[in-house]
């Protein structure tokens, strides 16, 4: 698409698009801007143990003493940053080898797909603790487990989408002409396939960010003194009986850029798709 | 017709569809006017708008269309203000529509009768019982086989023509006073379409019907109408009797219509016994799978000569084409390539071996990756076989499209979609040439062109020819074309090769029964061709088709 196109597209998007890339610019510049934006140090402890809020502490400390405000920030470093280049890596592997699948067919697909299917037969979560058990837990090993398991996702979607795709006439033109596998999966079927794997990839950041969270919940996903929101929600859980909102405030920075990431994708589906409202 | 009643009248019809955030007119002004059981035809090039007219007769606009002006009225009911709900219960019962393919307008999932009860059924007309007896009787009238049976089988289960006769059975299921057919026979073949065309006069006659009848061909509609409107681009041309019509047209671009198969071009000499054909088909068997579709088909190819295969679909025709080009490998034969066997399969042929047999796709649309742009689409294949790159590339990329009659600043940098039917064709030409190849095989080419493009798209291919020596093998179904393109021509009937030869004679009696049949099976202008033929068919004693 070219600066034209694009510039269209922006001045025809939808209020709810445009919520949606103004949460993730936002996110963005604080993921970028956390040392200039945060009053403190990441790991740094400042006062008592769940201070309230106050002019010092905006959003109070925590039950290390550390103050809130900054951690939410550095926070939005570490979750987004990792969930990132988690689904950029789930993404690279899972078409890759999807377009490779579908392009060749025969026993190479099977292969894949069958493969696919076994690790898709078992819950994302319980096979992702599994085998952070196994391969022992730290950010790198968290990163690969979790882009192998969303790539299967990728894979199928990139499969199916493919499949449509290498039936035209003009990938058996082609083929015809002798154009080996890396010209026909790069410069002939990926840029028909891109309009939905862009949406995808949209969407799979959300699924990859929440298992981040959901697993540094559990103790298994990022380690401590590291700021994340899923870890921060659990250590700071017992706030909750006393009725303080404090604790949930990581919690609704995560929904906050669910949502506003899926309005986005929503309306890339929508363009994608051709559908006119 | 005058003494009869009016049915349909519209009035300074506008239409508007939706392009870019703007409202761009699709019709501009047409008037109509319908009196019972008359036959109108409505003819043009696509984008005309005669289906457009025809879907508002029912008081229905496409998605992302408007009516913008003008007045439709049926037998008294003005269908611009009527409530959807009232035109509704007009729509299957008083105005019915067939449309272009019948395979895509069934409902895969059900039975034929089933969906023939459905109209019948929610208007109230028939109870269950009634209208499954009315089906058979209209399938008897429609000339359908076994006709007590044929309504509980799937659609996939019933041959092309018959699904479209089961559709205007349909559509009369409720004896509407007006049925629109929108392009009934175009998916058919010739041999197939004369038993629609026939049943589809018959029954509209028997029932006093009305319809509008759209479609490209004129040789058709000279059966069918009993008056002939011309439209271009929204607009009407003119309109008259059908015999006025074909007689004296009188507006210039009508003329021009009727005289589109003027095309003809002189018969090359058969080549010389000594000389080598280009690509060669030795006693070839083919199957998909188990199923075999080519059985011992042989014949040859010389340099400079077009070579036109035709038969209808199914016949093996371009199970032929994916042979040579080593999509399908035979299960016994050999092609030969100037003398020499090629690899079976294209993947074990050399880069020059793909080179020089080049393809030209019958659908441009999906033959053009749509996310290219014309320097890719055209480029690559000169970048890919002679290694051209640069300032070299882009000269020889410029020079192939002023080949094709299209301005390079112009079009080099426009994607497929910005293109129209009969550009696309020609950049699929262009992609071929940028080859250099020595044989290009023509599949349907221009099947799916209105008559005009395809007229030049015939005349390129022909200067091409001349001007690099090339090799043509021209699949085609339509005689027409193969009258205007062809040198030899090779017949094919169910996987076999029936009779080949030069087209003067292949066009000279005496003929193979079945090249006669498709010969006698190609509409001509005359009116009444369509009467006679039956007749003498009739005489011979062979059924219609």
């Amino acid at each position: 698409m070219n600066t034209q196109a694009v510039g269209k597209a922006l001045r025809t998007a939808p209020p709810t698009a445009w919520f949606g890339m103004i949460v993730i610019l936002a996110y963005i510049a604080v993921a970028f801007l956390a040392p200039v934006i945060a009053p403190y140090g990441e790991r740094e402890v400042v006062g008592q143990q769940y201070l309230p809020w106050s002019a010092e502490h905006i959003l109070g400390t925590d039950k290390l003493g550390r103050d809130m405000f900054t951690r939410l920030i550095y926070g939005a470093r570490n979750t987004v940053g990792i969930a990132f280049l988690t689904t950029l890596l789930a993404f690279l592997l899972g078409s890759i080898l999807g377009l490779l699948a579908a392009t060749t067919g025969g026993k190479l697909d099977q292969l894949l797909s069958r493969a696919v299917d076994v690790i898709m037969a078992i819950p994302a979560l319980i096979l992702a603790l599994l085998l952070l058990t196994i391969v022992g837990t730290s950010i790198t090993n968290m990163i690969l487990v979790i882009a192998l398991i969303d790539s299967t996702r990728v894979f199928r979607l990139a499969r199916a989408v493919a499949m449509n795709i290498v039936v035209m006439d003009y990938i058996e033109a082609a083929r015809l002409r002798g154009e080996g596998m890396r010209h026909l999966i790069l410069r002939e079927i990926l840029p028909n396939a891109a309009a939905p794997l862009v949406a995808e990839f949209g969407l799979r950041f959300c699924f990859v960010f929440l298992s981040i969270s959901a697993l540094s919940f559990l103790g298994l996903g990022i380690q401590p003194p590291t700021a994340d929101w899923g870890s921060m929600v659990r250590e700071n859980a017992t706030l909750i009986t006393f009725g303080e909102i404090t604790p949930l405030l990581p919690a609704g920075a995560i929904a906050l850029l669910t949502v506003g990431v899926n309005f986005v994708v929503d309306w890339m589906l929508h363009r994608a798709s051709g559908l006119k409202e | 017709m005058s003494e009869q009643s009016l049915l349909l009248e519209i009035k300074d019809l506008h239409i508007e569809g939706r392009a870019d955030e703007t409202w761009q007119p699709i019709v501009k002004g047409v008037d109509l006017t319908l009196h019972r059981g008359e036959v109108m035809g409505l003819i043009g090039e696509s984008g005309a708008g005669k289906s457009t007219i025809g879907l508002a007769a029912m008081g229905f606009t496409r998605d992302g269309c408007r009516i913008s002006g003008g007045s439709i009225e049926f037998d008294g009911i003005n269908l611009r203000k009527a409530s959807e709900a009232k035109r509704r219960g007009l729509r299957g019962k008083r105005i019915a529509y067939v449309a272009q393919s019948a395979a895509a307008s069934f409902n895969p999932a059900h039975k034929l009768i089933d969906q023939y009860c459905e109209a019948p059924l929610s208007h109230h007309v028939m109870s269950r019982e009634e209208a499954e007896k009315d089906a058979v009787e209209l399938y008897r009238r429609m000339r359908l086989p076994n006709p007590e049976e044929i309504g509980f089988r799937y659609p996939h289960q019933v041959s092309g023509g018959q699904l479209q006769r089961a559709m205007t059975a349909m559509a009369m299921a409720c004896r509407p006073d007006l049925i629109i057919f929108d392009e009934p026979t175009t998916a058919l073949d010739v041999t197939t379409q004369i038993e629609v065309l026939a049943a589809i006069r018959d029954i509209v006659e028997q029932f006093h019907t009305a319809a509008i009848y759209i479609t490209h061909d004129l040789a058709v509609v000279a059966q069918m109408a009993d008056r002939i409107k011309v439209l271009l681009k929204g607009d009407e041309v003119e309109e008259a009797d059908t015999r006025t019509m074909l007689a004296t047209p009188k507006e210039d671009y009508t003329k021009s219509l009727w005289a589109v198969r003027s095309h003809e071009r002189k018969e090359q000499p058969l080549a010389g016994p000594g000389e080598t054909p280009v690509v060669s088909l030795r006693n070839i068997d083919a199957a998909y799978g188990k199923a075999p579709v080519l059985f011992d088909v042989s014949f040859d190819i010389h340099a400079r000569r077009t070579v036109a295969v035709v038969g209808e679909s199914g016949s093996g025709k371009s199970t032929a084409a994916r042979v040579i080009t080593g999509l399908l490998p035979p299960s016994s034969g050999e092609v030969l390539f100037d003398g020499q066997a090629l690899p079976t399969g294209y993947q074990a042929r050399s880069k020059d071996q793909l080179r020089q047999a080049q393809m030209i796709y019958q659908m441009a649309d999906t033959a053009l990756n749509p996310m290219q742009k014309i320097r890719e689409i055209i480029g690559r294949p000169v970048a890919f076989y002679l290694g051209l790159s640069g300032k070299a590339l882009e000269e020889r990329t410029r020079e192939l499209l002023n080949l094709i009659e299209l301005e390079p600043d112009d079009f080099i940098d426009r994607l497929p979609s910005e293109l129209s039917g009969g550009q696309k064709q020609r950049i699929g030409i262009a992609r071929a040439l940028a080859a250099e190849p020595r044989f290009i095989i023509c599949d349907e080419v221009t099947s799916a062109l209105d008559q005009l493009v395809a007229e030049g798209i015939l005349k390129l291919l022909d200067r091409l020819q001349s001007e690099f020596d090339l090799a043509y093998m021209f699949i085609t179904h339509d005689l027409a074309t193969v009258r205007a393109i062809a040198d030899e021509v090779v017949v094919m009937k169910e996987g076999k090769v029936v009779e080949q030869g030069r087209k003067s004679e292949m066009f000279q009696p005496p003929h193979h029964p079945y090249t006669e049949l498709l010969l006698s099976s190609v509409p001509e202008m005359d009116p009444d061709w369509l009467d006679r033929l039956l007749a003498e068919r009739a005489a011979a004693g062979t059924e219609p088709a």
